[in-house]
């Protein structure tokens, strides 16, 4: 323990009033319930207390002054003060609210936000900007061969977002530290942009394949033909065979969706559906009123008793 | 927890004309067994600032209440604070930091 007479700072001749004045003093300023944010107050309170106890015993003072007494018998035993209780869980008689645990994880973010305004936040206070998301609607065609697009947000600031070829709806983008800024120099947060996939009029995807329907003429069909059909990447052209039937399937290798992670592509599926013609063909009703099949046909043989 | 004889044994200013007065003033409120009253050890903290207010800093009995009843309004704050502050630890990070963020401008 320090030299009382140094811990109240008095010289070695002061008066019993000085000692006590200058103890009040101290008292006031280091008083732990008094000061119950200062984390110094209590131990500095002690010393003072224990200084004042020794010195203003004149007994006490004239043996320590001799040097029969060191300043260590005047020390203090471990007090609770009444702070230790007002701000802990029991506290209730003299407190209208409901206690709980004091914790030092509170008491960290006390002083984090209620430091003196010149060094709060901006120097003590580091944290990471709030994550933002967004919805984004997107072409079939623009998900199926990649696209860039730039979302605008409702503070102005244009968001370029990068769609990867074979990108899936619901699918989730995170754009790295495009979200909020952050604060005390904390990286911003991110941004997650979820994108809405649009259907196609015509293409329907299964995982990486592609099914469509082709209609085909009745004469492409009974005596096949080399026709253009539309894939994700563009059209293409196909032999439909001879004698095709609605509900034949041809396959297109390789002009599906791109796997995104085998980088392999699917295929492309052509359902053909033989189409009549549109406008009247009176020479082809003349040919069929003549006509005779070679072999009968009941097509609904399966469907009726 | 002390019995009244107790608490001034154990503080060697305490006076117990003066332990009487503060009960009479409700500056300290013991709760009662048997008839007799009792200090907590909270109440009994309580008492030993009352003595170190009164007895050193030399702060007179009408002050005494001006200065207590501050003192509990200040631990009442806190109190609140605390809750408040409760409620927010347990919040998502970055709601903390929209509200510390908020607190600084």
């Amino acid at each position: 323990m320090k030299d009382p007479y140094e811990t109240l700072g008095v010289n070695r001749s002061a008066t019993d009033k000085e000692i006590k004045d200058a103890f009040k003093k101290l008292a006031r300023k280091f008083h732990p319930d008094l000061h119950p944010d200062d984390k110094e107050a209590e131990g500095k309170f002690k010393d003072i207390s224990a200084a004042n106890d020794l010195l203003k015993d004149a007994e006490k003072r004239k043996r320590f002054d001799a040097g029969e007494i060191d300043a260590s018998g005047a020390e203090r035993p471990q007090e609770r003060f009444y702070r230790d209780f007002a701000d802990g869980p029991a506290y209730a008689s003299h407190a209208t609210q409901d206690g709980f645990a004091n914790d030092e994880e509170l008491q960290e973010f006390l002083a984090r936000a209620f430091t003196d305004k010149g060094r709060r936040s901006q120097d003590t206070f580091r944290a990471r900007g709030q994550d933002v998301s967004y919805v984004l609607p997107i072409g079939f065609l623009d998900v199926a061969n990649g696209a860039a697009r730039t979302i605008t947000l409702p503070e102005g600031k244009a968001l370029q977002v990068t769609i990867p070829e074979g990108a899936e709806d619901r699918q989730m983008l995170r754009l790295k530290e495009q979200g909020m800024p952050g604060f005390g120099g904390g990286p911003a947060g991110d941004a997650y942009v979820e994108l809405h996939v649009e259907p196609h009029p015509f293409f329907i995807r299964k995982d990486d394949n592609i099914h469509v329907e082709v209609p085909v003429t009745l004469k492409e069909a009974a005596l096949g033909a080399r026709i253009e059909v539309p894939t994700v990447g563009g059209p293409v052209a196909v032999t439909v065979p001879k004698g095709s039937n609605t509900g034949n399937k041809l396959r297109l290798r390789d002009r599906g969706i791109r796997n995104r992670k085998s980088g392999q592509r699917g295929h492309q599926f052509i359902t053909l559906k033989v189409v009549l013609p549109a406008a009247e063909e009176p020479e082809l009703v003349a040919f069929l009123e003549t006509w005779q099949p070679k072999t009968q046909q009941n097509p609904r043989k399966e469907m009726l008793p | 927890m002390m019995r009244v004889d107790e608490l001034i044994e154990s503080i060697s200013t305490l006076q117990r004309s003066d332990l009487e007065a503060w009960i009479r003033d409700e500056l300290i409120t013991p709760g009662h067994e048997a008839g007799a009253p009792f200090f907590s050890d909270m109440e009994c903290a309580r008492v030993r600032l009352i003595c170190t207010l009164h007895y050193e800093l030399e702060i007179d009995a009408e002050a005494l209440s001006v200065v207590l009843s501050l003192v509990d309004q200040l631990y009442d704050t806190r109190q609140r604070l605390l809750s408040l502050t409760a409620a927010i630890a347990v919040q998502d990070k970055n709601v903390q930091a929209a509200i510390i963020a908020a607190m600084a401008k």
